[in-house]
């Protein structure tokens, strides 16, 4: 790999704080290495700006290896920016050439109110997960592991909807700003499951009713989350939480009362 | 929770839009099938034979009133939904290159079917309800090959009827396989093959009604 | 104070088993009243607390991350390990007991070890019934996989993502009790105080990141679960936001730091690219199951590594350790790999790397599956693709990410991999049942200093976080909240709170108004340059003792010279830094007097002045068979308690790997 550097000039999205209306800044960086990742060109721009005397951009991140779902900018149009299967920490500066301009947005929706800068609120996805996303299991009252075999391509099917990281590109790439690829995740990784069975009615009920509560748009199976979404999760979930829900209303059922 | 509560979640609209979507694709059929008489050449025999049919037999009159109902709730809760999804991004972004990762058709949805509803307005006052109308107060059945040979006359009629089938057929291409994903056939094993045959029914349905109108102008049909 | 590790007597085996009978309890409407603030939501944190909400204590969770579902447990790769012998390999809670003893270096607790294998089979379940979606085999049963360098198959996974499946398991599980009111959640928020009222810990003071404001929290017992101080080199594989801050807090509120030099570098990460590194990435230490290491013979080769041919290859650990090869422990294997680097074979453009080849491992399975396919006469091409097949399949996700960071193609080139620090198995001291020095302050997981000695084995991180959360805490706290049932919840208007805010408030104040011109991340690049290379993989007394003056000097600048933008009552990512990076350059110090104290190598901690002729690691378990207390006594003043290490079964003997 040939190593390069590159100027750029950056539009990035500014806002004080949840109330502000909020401004594209433009700034210049030099001479970034084409090894550096993303945020760490963000790094560089950082430094700069407190060397000026000036605000730091703030933005979301923590594990920079594509796993914790903290970095969440939308880049030149796209969640998590160009390349297939990646978060922003992933994204590497051999993606550009010098000269570049590049945008960037926080992820926008309604139920993902910004809190400073680059850095959205994503606490929705916690209280969706509260809805019912888990198996009523106390610690401590469990079988042995190798009591229940699984089929291995439910497992498979399973784990691969359990890899969902949480980010919200889903959110940020939908025109709807729907939630409902996070919501599938989670519902086929448990339903997938015999130990999830028990509360399979009321989990893909309860969750499709906080889902909504939060403000998320609906789904109309475009599909640009399956498209964006770093983790490869399928809209096969999205169509076995279809499923589910049917089932969900011919046999009735839910915590909630209403 | 009742089934109120469960049909007026975010998923519960989207399978009535679904079921609505399914009956009216299967009305299409219906409608292109009696139609395509026309293409016969027989001076509208055949195909008024079938119009009688339609336009006389009580079940199928039955049947007509749970189109409109359901072509009624499809609009309605198509709008509903369309108004809650534009809503829930209130802030947009300044560059968003959507076409990366969905199609246009899929993501327009709200504005084909408005099309297609403006067209069906047409469309209906053109030949439904004067029919209709006849029926009940006036002189019974109108010749409605006589009326089609009549309006398609005219070309603006003519391209505002392909227009409209234009809309349908891309309405068609995301609905079809869309109605699919909403009741969760869509699994990898059926995707492909759904797909394909959404496909094909949004081309070769709109094309037989598109030709109506452009084989009456052009004197395909007399 | 003399430390009582409260260990309870009789056999090992009935231990745990005679406490669990014995303990104390608390019923179900005094739990009620009982308030636990726990903070980390890590593995430790998160099974802590969804455990306690369980059992009905009012629990209170902090993290600073946006949601507990981020805290690094997540990134863990490879497993968990639990002594199940699922695959009857032999495997027993005695084996595990005992592996992890050894891999320590004989530098960790019996009775605490043995706990620890007991439960280990408690965890699968455990995390099972909560759907954690584990490999399996198709007969339907779990899979497992051996791990770094075990005899027996024990570690069970989760692809590569066995963290991430763990917590989010244990996540789900907090968040049902919060969603059933047991558990109030509080992301965003930084405990930066400890608050003690008659010498027991009875809260904290936390910032809301997200205001800026101050807050306290009253708690009849807090919980401190908040990871590993591995950021204190700056360039680790932790997490950005990582820190020490709540440990080092307890510490200075009196809870003793134990053996804070203990770290543990990985041998196979993704090497340092340049100035503008922020962290490092790990790949799994599964690849060094099929992968070789090398570098070339000569010195300082510039060639392409596909242009060197085999007999100018150096594979090192297969030369120094015939038996146990590319398998040897992390430590031992990151310390080969730097003797190479010093001594002018490192590769790369840093020459801060050696190769990982998968050449011979593509050829090798390529071979395999051309028979199973009946091909005879394969072509080398036929083969090369089959056994890229065959490898995609066990690694693909390691490769994609090793070529998304580096933009080279490990199929076709070996991987440049250097060692990096991972874990720490220092922490806070804490007794059997795992309570710090501090009455009512417990520290749980990495944060403890407890089970893995001198070196922790691969897969028995998230192990120990499990156990210590679920299996461990609900019956330790129990047994000395008992004596608490009549303490009423303390008002927060109480003079401790006050005092405690206030002096978090001072700090804070101060730093903003010191306004120099230097940055936050600049000191902490700085700390992270002079820990590691004074105190990182080889340590020796000149460098320990220049170290130490150099942080305090460094400590005093950015006192000085620090300079932090933006305002205290606003998101600040800076300032949250800054307090971070301000506990990392005083435990620094106290890491490098460990390291300075301890005069042998064992483990992680490896004495230059301490080795054999051929430059294995020399314990002195004479004069340092013992677990290093350290207790804070005011700024640059440690005092050291020494707690006896006694080993009743396992014999210590010198590890060796050849």
């Amino acid at each position: 790999m040939e190593h390069y550097h590159m100027n750029l000039t950056l539009k990035v999205w500014k806002q004080k704080n949840k109330n502000d209306k909020g401004r594209f800044e433009t700034y210049e960086v030099k001479n970034i290495s084409s090894e550096m990742s993303f945020l760490e060109m963000f790094d560089v721009l950082n430094e700069q700006l407190i060397a000026e005397g000036k605000e730091p951009i703030a933005f979301d991140h923590d594990c920079r290896e594509g796993i914790c779902g903290a970095c969440s900018m939308y880049i030149n149009g796209r969640a998590h920016g160009p390349w297939h299967h990646t978060t922003t920490c992933q994204l590497h500066m051999r993606e550009y050439k010098d000269g570049d301009t590049i945008v960037v947005e926080p992820f926008r929706a309604n139920a993902f109110p910004v809190i400073k800068d680059l850095v959205v609120d994503r606490t929705a996805f916690d209280r969706i997960i509260q809805a019912g996303g888990y198996i009523s299991v106390n610690t401590g009252n469990a079988v042995d592991a190798n009591a229940i075999p699984i089929d291995k391509h439910n497992a498979d099917e399973a784990f691969a909807a359990a890899a969902c990281i949480g980010c919200g590109a889903c959110v940020a790439a939908c025109p709807n700003a729907s939630a409902m690829l996070f919501t599938s995740a989670k519902v086929s990784h448990l339903a997938l499951l015999p130990q999830g069975e028990p509360e399979r009615t009321t989990r893909v009920a309860d969750m499709i009713r906080q889902h909504d509560k939060e403000g998320f748009g609906g789904c109309t199976n475009i599909g640009a989350c399956e498209a964006e979404c770093p983790k490869g999760i399928s809209l096969e979930n999205i169509a076995r939480l279809n499923r589910e829900y049917m089932a969900a209303t011919f046999r009735g059922g839910s915590k909630n009362s209403i | 929770m009742s089934w109120k509560s469960y049909f007026s979640t975010s998923v519960g609209k989207k399978l009535q839009m679904s079921l609505t979507g399914i009956f009216l694709i299967t009305f299409l059929v219906v409608h292109a099938y009696i139609n395509a008489q026309i293409f016969w050449n027989d001076g509208g025999e055949e195909f008024g034979h079938l119009a009688h049919f339609m336009g006389t037999n009580p079940v199928i009159r039955t049947i007509e009133i749970g189109l409109f109902a359901f072509l009624l709730l499809h609009v309605i809760q198509g709008l509903v939904l369309w108004a809650r999804n534009v809503g829930s991004r209130k802030s947009r972004y300044a560059v968003s290159k959507r076409n990366e990762t969905s199609r246009w058709y899929s993501r327009s949805m709200g504005l084909l079917g408005t099309l297609i509803l403006l067209f069906l307005i047409l469309h209906i006052s053109m030949f439904w309800a004067p029919n209709r109308a006849s029926q009940t107060i006036g002189n019974g059945e109108l010749d409605l090959y006589g009326m089609m040979r009549d309006e398609f006359q005219n070309p603006v009629i003519v391209v505002i009827y392909v227009l409209g089938c234009i809309s349908l057929a891309w309405h068609l291409v995301h609905g079809f396989y869309s109605a699919f994903q909403t009741l969760g056939l869509t699994t990898n094993r059926y995707k492909g093959a759904i797909k394909a045959v959404g496909v094909g029914f949004s081309i070769i349905v709109p094309l037989i009604f598109a030709l109506m109108p452009i084989a009456f102008y052009l004197q395909w049909i007399q | 104070m003399t430390l009582n590790s409260k260990i309870p007597s009789g056999s090992l085996e009935s231990k745990w088993k005679t406490y669990k009978s014995t303990c104390k309890l608390v019923n179900p409407a005094n739990k009620r009243q009982l308030e636990v603030i726990v903070i980390g939501t890590g593995l430790a944190g998160a099974s802590a607390a969804a455990s306690l909400g369980e059992m009905g204590y009012k629990v209170k969770t902090f993290c600073f991350q946006d949601s507990p579902r981020r805290a690094h447990s997540i990134a863990a790769q490879g497993g968990i390990n639990a002594a199940k012998n699922y695959q009857n390999d032999g495997d027993s809670t005695y084996r595990l007991f005992y592996d992890t003893v050894k891999g320590g270096d004989y530098r960790a607790r019996e009775g605490n070890v043995y706990r620890l294998a007991e439960v280990s089979a408690n965890i699968i379940d455990q995390c099972v019934a909560q759907g954690v979606p584990f490999a399996r085999e198709y007969g339907g049963l779990l899979s497992n996989r051996s791990f770094g360098g075990t005899q027996v198959q024990r570690t069970f996974y989760a692809a590569g993502q066995t963290g991430q499946q763990l917590l989010i398991g244990a996540y789900q599980a907090l968040e049902r009790q919060v969603a059933l009111g047991n558990v109030k959640q509080y992301s965003r928020h930084e405990m930066l105080e400890v608050v003690i009222i008659d010498g027991k810990a009875r809260g904290i003071i936390a910032r809301n990141l997200v205001t800026g404001e101050l807050e306290r929290h009253f708690g009849h017992a807090v919980l401190l679960c908040s990871g590993g101080y591995g950021n204190v080199f700056y360039l680790s594989t932790n997490a950005m936001g990582s820190n020490v801050t709540a440990a080092w807090k307890a510490h200075k509120k009196g809870a003793y730091f134990g053996n804070p030099c203990f770290t543990q570098i990985h041998p196979t990460c993704i090497p340092v690219s340049g100035d503008h590194q922020s962290k490092l990435t790990l790949m799994s230490e599964s690849l060094r199951n099929d992968g070789r290491i090398w570098v070339p013979k000569k010195q300082g080769d510039n060639r392409k590594p596909n242009d060197i041919p085999e007999e100018e290859r150096d594979y090192y650990l297969e030369r120094r350790y015939p038996a146990f090869g590319n398998l040897v422990p992390r430590d031992v294997a990151s310390r080969a790999a730097k003797e190479r680097c010093d001594a002018g074979y490192g590769v790369g453009a840093s020459k801060q790397a050696v190769y990982l080849d998968y050449a011979s491992a593509i050829e090798r399975y390529g071979k395999v599956e051309a028979n199973k396919l009946g091909l005879e006469n394969a072509s080398a091409e036929k083969i090369t693709e089959l056994g890229k097949g065959v490898v995609e399949a066990k690694y693909g996700n390691l490769f994609e990410m090793y070529e998304k960071i580096t933009g080279e193609n490990p199929y076709e080139v070996p991987m440049r991999i250097y060692p990096a620090v991972h874990y720490t198995m220092g922490g806070l001291w804490v007794d059997y049942e795992l309570q710090t020095t501090v009455p009512g302050l417990y520290a749980l997981g990495e944060a403890n200093f407890s089970d893995h000695g001198a070196n922790r084995l691969g897969a028995s991180a998230l192990m120990q976080g499990l156990a210590d959360g679920y299996f461990v805490i609900p019956y330790t706290l129990g047994n000395n909240l008992a004596d608490d049932i009549r303490t009423k919840a303390i008002p927060t208007d109480h003079p401790a709170f006050v005092a405690a805010e206030k002096e978090v408030n001072d700090r804070i104040n101060k730093l903003m108004s010191i306004k120099g011109t230097e940055s936050v991340e600049s000191f902490h690049k700085r700390l992270g340059k002079i820990m590691w290379d004074k105190c990182g993989m080889a340590r020796n007394e000149k460098g320990l003792r220049e170290a130490i003056e150099e942080i305090k000097a460094l400590r005093k600048e950015f006192w000085s010279n620090v300079r932090i933008p933006g305002d205290i009552n606003e998101f600040n990512p800076e300032l949250d830094k800054a307090n971070r990076v301000a506990d990392f350059l005083e435990l620094g110090e106290l890491m490098c007097m460990d390291a300075l104290n301890r005069n042998e190598s064992c483990g992680g901690h490896f004495r230059e002045e301490y080795q054999t002729e051929d430059g294995e690691a020399m314990r002195q378990d004479d004069n340092y068979m013992y677990v290093a207390a350290w207790e804070y006594k005011g700024e640059s003043q440690f005092e050291m308690h020494k707690e006896e290490l006694v080993y009743d079964v396992v014999h210590p003997t010198q590890r060796s790997y050849k």
